[in-house]
Order: C-alpha cells, then sequence, then structure tokens
C-alpha cells in the first residue's frame, strides 16, 4: 500500500511537470495560434540558468528565482525578433520556423556552456525524505515540486479566469480581430503571453534540473509528451492541459510500475520484463488515440473561434 | 563545370592507383557519438584516438595514416548507415569505435560480408562473442557480461544476500543484468528494465526497489543516465538506506557531474586511470597535457588500446592489407603495449583480463577522481567463448 502510495505521487509530481510545460505550449497555440517547437528549448534554457544563477549566488532558490527572470526576458525577446514575423502564415512556416529556433539554441548552449552538460545540486534540506504518513517516505524535493506547481496551476486559474489580463486572452483566444478591432494592444498582449509560456518551461525545466540533468536537447523528448498532453486536453484549454498532464502523469508512472507485473500473468518472466517498459512507454499514445476517435477536439475544447 | 569535370577525373585516376601499387595509407574509419548530451563519450574516444596517432607520429608501419570520424547519432540505424558508407564509399582499411551495442549490432553485417576488421572499442554485446563470433571482429574493451560478473563476485565477498536489479532495456543492459545474475550467489529479488534511451525518470522503479527491502541495488546505466540515476537514488531517500552496486554507472566523464553522489558507490572496471604501467602512466599524463581540463575515461583507455592495436597488426603485416588471414593472424597478437597492463585475446577476440574494484574519491586539489582498490578478478574470460566456432 505505501508503494501505491508513493507510486500516486511520482505520477502527480510528474503530471503536474508536464502540466507546467503543456500550459505555456497551449496558451501560445490557443491564443496566438502559433505552434512553437521551440518550447522545449525555453525549458533547457531554464534548467541551463538556473544551474549557473544557482552556482554564482551559491543559493538554490535565488537561482530558481533569477533562472524564472531571465527566462521569461529570453522568451519575449523571441517574441519580439522572431515569433512576430510568423503570425498569421502558415502553421508548416511556424514549424519550419521554430525547429530552425531548436537548432539554434542548441548550438547557442554549446557555445556559452559547452557539450558536457551541468548539475544543479540540491540543498541538504531539499535532498532528504521526508515522512508525510506513518511509514511513507517520500523525497522532499518532489514534494517541494509537486506544491510549486500547484500554487503555479492556482495562479494560472485565477489570472486567466479572474483578472483582467486573464480576461483579454481569454477573448484573444476566441477571437483575435476582435479585440484587436476593439483597441486592445494585442502585440504587447502577445508578447506577455510567450514571455509567461516561457517562463512556465523554465519554471518546468529548473525544476526538473537536478532529477535529471542538465544537457543540450533535454527539452526535446518531454516536449512530445506536452504536445500529447495539448491534444488530449484539448488545443488552447489549461483545464484540458491540467487534467490530461495529471492523466499522463499517472498512467506513465503506473504503467511503469505496475505493467510488468500484469504482463507477468499471461507471459513468461523474461517476455514480460522486456516487453512492459515498450509497451507502458505506448500507453500514453493508446489514450491519445482514443481521445482522437471519441472527442477530436480534446477533453476540454476551447470556445470556437 | 570544366573544373568539376577536372576534379573527377583526377579522381579517378587517383582511385585506380592505388589497387595496383602497394597500399600508400591506412585508412582508419572512427563511430561514435558526436552529438546530443552523449556526445562527452565520443569525445573522449576521438581525444584517445587521436592521442595515440601522435604517439605513433600519425604513421603505422611507415604509412601515413587518415581517419574519419562519423557520428552514429546515438542511434543503430544511423550507424549502420555510417558504416556502410566507411565500407563502400570510402573503403576503409579498419573501422573502429561503437559506444553501443545495439548500435554495434545493427553494423557489423556490413563488416562481416565486406571482410573489413572492426574492433569494437566499447560495446560488447555476447553475439559477437558467442555465435556471431567473427575473424574480423575484435573487441579492445570486454564482453558485456563481464563487468557486471566482477561486481557480482564482490557483491558476494561482501555477504550481500539479496539484490535488486536495474538496468536499461537494450541489448547491453539485459547483457548487463545477466551478467551480474551468473555470478551473484544470493537471491534477486527484483528486476527492473527501463526504456532505452528516452526514460529518465526511475522513482516508479527505485519505488519498488525500496519496497522489496534487498541489501543491495545493482545499476547499470552509461553515460548521463548514470548522472540522473544517482541523484535521484539519493532523493529518493535510498542513500545510506541500501548501498548501491554498479557497472558503467560512474566514470570520468560522469564524476564531474555526480561529485559527492558517487562517493562510496564501488563499480569494476577492466580499466582504472591510476594502474601501476608505464603506458598508461604515459596515455594519462598526455591525455591531460593534450586536453586541460580534461581526464581520460575507460572509453577513451579502451580506444587508445584500439589504435595501438591496428597499428601492431599494420606493421606486421607490412602495410599489405589485402591478406586478410595474415592481418587476422597479426590482430590476434595483439602485440602492442596496453594501459591496461597485460593483454591477451581469447579464441572469440574478446580479451582475457582483469578487473578491478574502483572507488571514486576525492583527491587533495578537491577534485573527484577514482582509484583502483583491489584485482576482483584475475584473467577472466568471458562466458560465451566456448560458444564461438570461428570460421
Amino acid at each position: 500500500m505505501t508503494l501505491f502510495i508513493e507510486q500516486c505521487l511520482n505520477g502527480l509530481q510528474f503530471g503536474l511537470l508536464l502540466f507546467l510545460l503543456a500550459a505555456g505550449l497551449t496558451l501560445v497555440f490557443g491564443i496566438m495560434d502559433l505552434v512553437n517547437l521551440a518550447h522545449g528549448s525555453l525549458y533547457m534554457l531554464g534548467a541551463y540558468f538556473a544551474a549557473t544563477f544557482a552556482a554564482w549566488t551559491g543559493s538554490f532558490v535565488l537561482g530558481a528565482g533569477l533562472a524564472l527572470a531571465a527566462t521569461l526576458l529570453v522568451g519575449m525577446a523571441v517574441e519580439v525578433i522572431a515569433m512576430r514575423r510568423l503570425y498569421g502564415r502558415d502553421h508548416l512556416d511556424h514549424v519550419l520556423a521554430t525547429f530552425g529556433l531548436i537548432l539554434f539554441f542548441n548550438e547557442l548552449v554549446r557555445l556559452i556552456w559547452g557539450a558536457g552538460g551541468m548539475s544543479l545540486p540540491l540543498p541538504s534540506w531539499l535532498n532528504t525524505p521526508v515522512r508525510i504518513l506513518p511509514g511513507v517516505d517520500y523525497s522532499a524535493y518532489k514534494l517541494s515540486i509537486i506544491i510549486v506547481s500547484l500554487t503555479v496551476a492556482a495562479f494560472l486559474y485565477v489570472l486567466v479566469m479572474r483578472t483582467r489580463l486573464g480576461m483579454l486572452i481569454r477573448a484573444g483566444a476566441s477571437n483575435r480581430e476582435m479585440i484587436g478591432a476593439l483597441g486592445v494592444n494585442i502585440k504587447l498582449l502577445f508578447t506577455l503571453v510567450f514571455g509567461l509560456g516561457a517562463a512556465l518551461a523554465g519554471l518546468a525545466g529548473l525544476m526538473q534540473a537536478p532529477i535529471l540533468t542538465v544537457q543540450i536537447g533535454m527539452g526535446e523528448n518531454i516536449l512530445i509528451l506536452a504536445f500529447v498532453i495539448t491534444v488530449i486536453g484539448g488545443i488552447g484549454s489549461i483545464r484540458g492541459a491540467f487534467v490530461a498532464a495529471i492523466m499522463v502523469g499517472f498512467i506513465d508512472t503506473l504503467g511503469r510500475a505496475y505493467f510488468t507485473d500484469l504482463l507477468r500473468l499471461a507471459f513468461t518472466k523474461e517476455t514480460a520484463a522486456t516487453a512492459a517498459p515498450a509497451l507502458s512507454s505506448m500507453l500514453i499514445y493508446l489514450l491519445m488515440a482514443i481521445i482522437l476517435v471519441v472527442r477530436p477536439e480534446g477533453l476540454f475544447p476551447a470556445s470556437s473561434k | 563545370m570544366r573544373r568539376a569535370l577536372f576534379a573527377a577525373s583526377a579522381a579517378l585516376l587517383f582511385a585506380a592507383g592505388p589497387a595496383a601499387a602497394q597500399q600508400k595509407s591506412i585508412k582508419i574509419g572512427f563511430i561514435s557519438t558526436f552529438s546530443g548530451p552523449v556526445a562527452v563519450i565520443g569525445n573522449d574516444m576521438r581525444n584517445s584516438f587521436e592521442l595515440a596517432l601522435d604517439h605513433m607520429d600519425r604513421k603505422m608501419g611507415g604509412l601515413p595514416v587518415e581517419v574519419i570520424y562519423e557520428d552514429d547519432g546515438f542511434k543503430p540505424e544511423v550507424g549502420k548507415q555510417k558504416t556502410d558508407k566507411l565500407i563502400e564509399s570510402d573503403k576503409v582499411d579498419f573501422i573502429v569505435g561503437y559506444i553501443w551495442s545495439n548500435v554495434l549490432l545493427a553494423s557489423m553485417k556490413s563488416a562481416i560480408d565486406s571482410k573489413t576488421f572492426l574492433i569494437t572499442s566499447n560495446a560488447g554485446p555476447h553475439q559477437i562473442a558467442g555465435e556471431q563470433c567473427s575473424p574480423y571482429i575484435f573487441s579492445t574493451s570486454w564482453q558485456n557480461d563481464q563487468t557486471p560478473q566482477a561486481m557480482g563476485h564482490y557483491m558476494n565477498q561482501k555477504g550481500v544476500k539479496t539484490a535488486f536489479l536495474i538496468g536499461p532495456n537494450y541489448a547491453a543492459g539485459k547483457d548487463m543484468l545477466g551478467g551480474v545474475a551468473s555470478t551473484f550467489k544470493g537471491r534477486i529479488v527484483g528486476q527492473e528494465l527501463t526504456k532505452w534511451p528516452d526514460q529518465l525518470d526511475f522513482s516508479a522503479e527505485l519505488a519498488k526497489a525500496k519496497a522489496e527491502k534487498p541489501d543491495a541495488i545493482f545499476v547499470f546505466y552509461p553515460g548521463k543516465a548514470g548522472v540522473q540515476f544517482l541523484s535521484q537514488y539519493a532523493q529518493s531517500g535510498l542513500k545510506g538506506q541500501i548501498p548501491l552496486y554498479t557497472a558503467f554507472t560512474i566514470d570520468e566523464l560522469s564524476l564531474p557531474l555526480q561529485k559527492d553522489l558517487a562517493l562510496g558507490v564501488p563499480g569494476a572496471q577492466e580499466w582504472v586511470n591510476d594502474l601501476p604501467n608505464d603506458a598508461n602512466k604515459k596515455f594519462v599524463a598526455d591525455y591531460i597535457k593534450k586536453y586541460p581540463g580534461l581526464r581520460p575515461s575507460f572509453y577513451g583507455a579502451q580506444t587508445y588500446d584500439a589504435a595501438n592495436l591496428v597499428a601492431s597488426a599494420v606493421a606486421a603485416t607490412k602495410g599489405n592489407l589485402s591478406d586478410k588471414v595474415a592481418v587476422q593472424k597479426a590482430l590476434e597478437k595483439a602485440d602492442f603495449k596496453s594501459v591496461r597492463g597485460k593483454f591477451k585475446f581469447n579464441t572469440n577476440h574478446i580479451p582475457i583480463q582483469n578487473f578491478y574494484l574502483q572507488e571514486p574519491v576525492k583527491d587533495q586539489d578537491g577534485n573527484f577522481v577514482l582509484k583502483t582498490v583491489a584485482t576482483i578478478v584475475e584473467d577472466n574470460q568471458d562466458r560465451f567463448a566456448n560458444e564461438c566456432n570461428m570460421k
């Protein structure tokens, strides 16, 4: 039972982390109608900034804060310099240009930080397990990821649903031309939204950095999952991204944890051990395929354009 | 256009020339991973190969050496394409390299079919040692099972009664876990294979290992995955609770990132940078001199040996590489000074060698380095040699 609780927490933590990444992606896609493959590069930059600033300041929390601000600025700069030229063009152009950005950022990181990668060591108060229930110890750091992500999710909810800026964002998602015509500075709004998306990606990257390592191309694999979540949740819907991310996190973690035992009922030990990792990583895509058949717009489609 | 025509005819003439005449240069194809997160391994191998060439004045048997480096991109299908390119269009005399067992397995058939000598300086899937052994395949590393087998012996010595095994789900991962299971006398209470190479979160596996309460956990995670595994092992609270035993998880390339997390975690290896022989002292000292800030790893040491092995065969055959049988015989003699001391090939072209216990320590300058603690097994032979029927 304690194992099951621990696996559920692992699933929740992974899901929330994916949510941060997918939220930025879905915001940018939903509001700006922009396919941004370079979202993973911002995730990578967040991790590199955090590792660098943490080494400079000697404080993990301070480094993380600075990294967040730096990713926000980079995101806004990318929007002003590159993305602005892509609005209104074909999605294929977006894919091509942002793929170019991935190559650009990978090479830039190689030039600045070298090919070897970095590590972001945790302060000792985060690097230990804490007792959350009698007999259940859980990594303090993973627990803090859960708390931070939930806080950010709540913040996003309030921002989008309860503030004037959020109202404009929602209006932008449903009809861009109209809010432009109503005198809203759409350019500024877009820069802000893109910066916000970048900061969310950066936050995901810097939080993942101590668990994984900081390395070139670290955002590319996880971006695929973020896209899957966007599709499952409904493009442009933050609520959809949240639900889908938690689903994907649970399916991935619990699949890895229990699929081998499940397969062992039907196959030999050897076959089960070999096939289970491959099959369990397929489960997410299976879910996506089913959702696409049943609800092609995703679980929570953003209001129609 | 005229220039292109001129160049083409010159190339034609050039190509026609050496076919009849004596070999003019030695062409070596080199396959490793030079891009992406594991490029550090490929770079270390290339650095060591270049250093070996420097040490021999970039000549083998008096002939100039030309090396063509190709990047497998960490993918079997790319490795195979690059191997085919080296054989068919570059017409190399030898192919050296290969970090990954799955890349080697995909590529080796091309080498065998074209009778091109392939020296793997890392990957050691059991197939090349056993049923698919070939006169054209040599290894300056080990067969995958050997290193974990040594670890299994060490775990017996330490009185480990129950163990949980974790490794990646690909050719080498399965060999490694099979290897440790073959010598470990205690009970294996669980085994997890993870998706390779893109699964980097091991929380589900670690939680399972923790629940089984074994005496020890054995892992095999080469490259960056080893860094990730060690940090997650510490975060999950297992460090200090369940000791970790490793193969190819901590090396000079990952240690600068693993730092304190690696301290006290034993590993088995056939080469350690402090092995007390002259060839090794020269290799390590010159490597550090030539590449400031870097330290050679076992990947590099094996590749340095591979360069010297090729050179010994070229010298023994006086550069006449068309006599394949003579080249094979010369390679089998392994007449070179290995950085791991004595070096001898088994009948299946896999080295017979010692395996050492290595441990990460902090030296007086605060750097993390590996040092030899003990010899675990001497003159170890892989367990597939008797399945090899070399034709």
